[in-house]
């Protein structure tokens, strides 16, 4: 699956899509595929703020939790519930199965990521 | 490279190239680099989907194997062992445990009674080299020498409702012949006085082959089981699934449910463990420890709230006091319910009872059920 260019990348394989003051933030391909099946999500309350680098949550496959890093710090003012009921989506579809919608404090922060190429780079010599 | 990178390599099975080419995530297990899964068969969940659906296949070469052999090979084994060797017949196996003095365990392992004066011990990966040196200390005063096998054998387990109906095309063996935990010698695969074991570790029907575990025989015979296996399904499982599948039959796994600092009563295996014949290792310290009284015992829990107990998870009362320990936690793929096995005080060990396991920093709700979780259907 192609890393989407117009994401950033956090070296703990969340992806976040900047538009305006708007975050989106997932977990990467790489990332749902190193947990396998992927049972259970839990998430911050609309209205959390969360700190860029900082847990945000948990995801947890049948054999692992890891904790979920904040790509950049905001309020958040959506969470994807429909993962509560089908959490494998991220698994079938990790570039769009969204988790958390962030007001963002400052929509610069995310540019300090890594850009698509530099995370494939990244995950290959990670291997 | 340096011989200290030697010695820290990982050990591997004769199937381990084609692990890898098959794609499987690897992982340390015990000091083995072991497939946790094959992403070309599904995953973990399909695996486990599988073997209780259909049939899946497992590489347990990992597994040791101790051979006693001598003709005081039975009072050996009935010195090292709790359950009651004398009562196996030839090409019988049981369900049985070594002890240390106090009770609790170095290992639990399969007896297979091969001839009267040949008993195979399979054992755990893990504790290898600690259980072969154990039991030679421990049978120097019998007439028998107990030779590590291990290395001798390409272990493949077949599980499932359909690994009879798998392995039947690959062998000579009326395998509907051989009953659970019976195990016969044949044909298999061409190779000539295998052993076949309609034992295993994930609460399905199934059989374990012991092959040569020369490279080109265990990948020969590993491609013709999936072969035969080709129209039920078959699928390559790796030890992610083996754990779910042992979870939700309440098999124990050692370092979790039993360890040197848990003993035999605790662990709910008084059923296996014979007081009545003559003495054993460990006999003497579980009488002590009846008397004194069991102060925890391993009961299945269910978690009723959104939450999943997991290993060493801490386990409170309604008064939030800590009364246990979670020893496996996992979501159950077949039964759909997030489970464990912990310790807690007898008190609380009543079915329909409720306790919280912390996770996380929240307590989450959860009954104590029957045991085991999963109970394979009778065969009609």
């Amino acid at each position: 699956m192609a890393y989407p260019k117009d994401y950033r990348y956090t070296r703990e394989h969340e992806w976040i899509q900047v538009k305006g003051n708007i975050g989106l933030v997932g977990i990467t391909d790489h990332a749902q595929e190193a947990l396998g099946d992927i049972v259970f999500v839990e998430l911050p309350k609309v209205g959390a703020q969360i700190a860029a680098g900082k847990s945000f949550g948990t995801v947890e496959s049948v054999k692992a939790v890891s904790e979920l890093y904040a790509p950049a710090s905001g309020k958040v003012t959506e969470i994807n519930e429909s993962l509560n009921q089908s959490p494998e989506n991220i698994n079938k579809e990790a570039n769009t199965a969204w988790m958390i919608k962030l007001e963002l404090s400052d929509p610069k922060q995310a540019d300090a990521l890594m850009s698509a190429d530099d995370y494939e780079k990244f995950i290959a010599e990670e291997k | 490279m340096s011989s200290t990178a030697e010695s820290q390599t990982l050990r591997k099975t004769a199937l381990n190239a084609l692990h890898r080419k098959l794609g499987a995530k690897m992982v340390d297990f015990g000091g083995w680099d072991m497939p946790v899964e094959y992403p070309s068969s599904g995953g973990l969940v399909k695996e486990h989907m599988t073997v209780r659906t259909g049939v899946g296949m497992f590489d347990v070469s990992h597994m040791g194997d101790i051979l006693i052999r001598g003709p005081q090979a039975l009072d050996a084994v009935q010195w090292i062992s709790m359950n009651d060797a004398s009562k196996l017949q030839e090409g019988q196996a049981h369900y049985s445990a070594l002890l240390y003095p106090e009770g609790t365990f170095v290992d639990d392992v399969i007896v297979h009674k091969m001839s009267p004066n040949d008993y195979l011990l399979v054992i755990n990966a893990g504790t290898r080299e600690k259980d072969h040196s154990w039991v030679r200390k421990n049978v120097i005063r019998f007439h028998c020498h107990a030779d590590d096998v291990g290395d001798y054998y390409t272990q493949i387990a077949i599980q499932g409702p359909k690994a009879e109906a798998t392995l039947q095309k690959l062998t000579n063996v009326d395998l509907s012949q051989i009953k659970n935990y019976w195990f016969k010698h044949g044909t298999v695969c061409n190779l000539p006085n295998t052993m076949i074991a309609r034992t295993g570790y994930t609460a399905e029907d199934g059989f374990e082959i012991y092959v040569p575990s020369d490279v080109p025989t265990s990948e020969r015979v590993w491609n013709e089981v999936t072969e035969a296996g080709k129209e039920f399904g078959i699928a390559p499982c790796g030890l992610g699934a083996r754990n779910t599948l042992r979870l939700e039959g309440k098999m124990a796994l050692y370092g979790h449910e039993i360890s040197d600092t848990i003993n035999v009563w605790e662990a709910d295996l008084g059923r296996y463990c014979k007081m009545e014949k003559s003495g054993f290792v460990g006999k003497e310290g579980l009488e002590k420890a009846k008397a004194a009284g069991v102060p925890r015992i391993l009961v299945g829990l269910e978690a009723i709230d959104r939450g999943i107990p997991r290993d060493g998870y801490k386990v409170f009362n309604q008064h939030d006091h800590e009364i246990g320990y979670v020893t496996s936690g996992s979501p159950a793929p077949f039964l759909k319910k997030n489970i464990a096995l912990a310790y807690v005080p007898p008190a609380h060990s009543e079915l329909g009872h409720e306790v919280f396991v912390e996770i996380r920093g929240q307590k989450v709700k959860c009954k104590v059920v029957p045991t085991p979780f999963y109970k394979r259907p009778k065969k009609t």
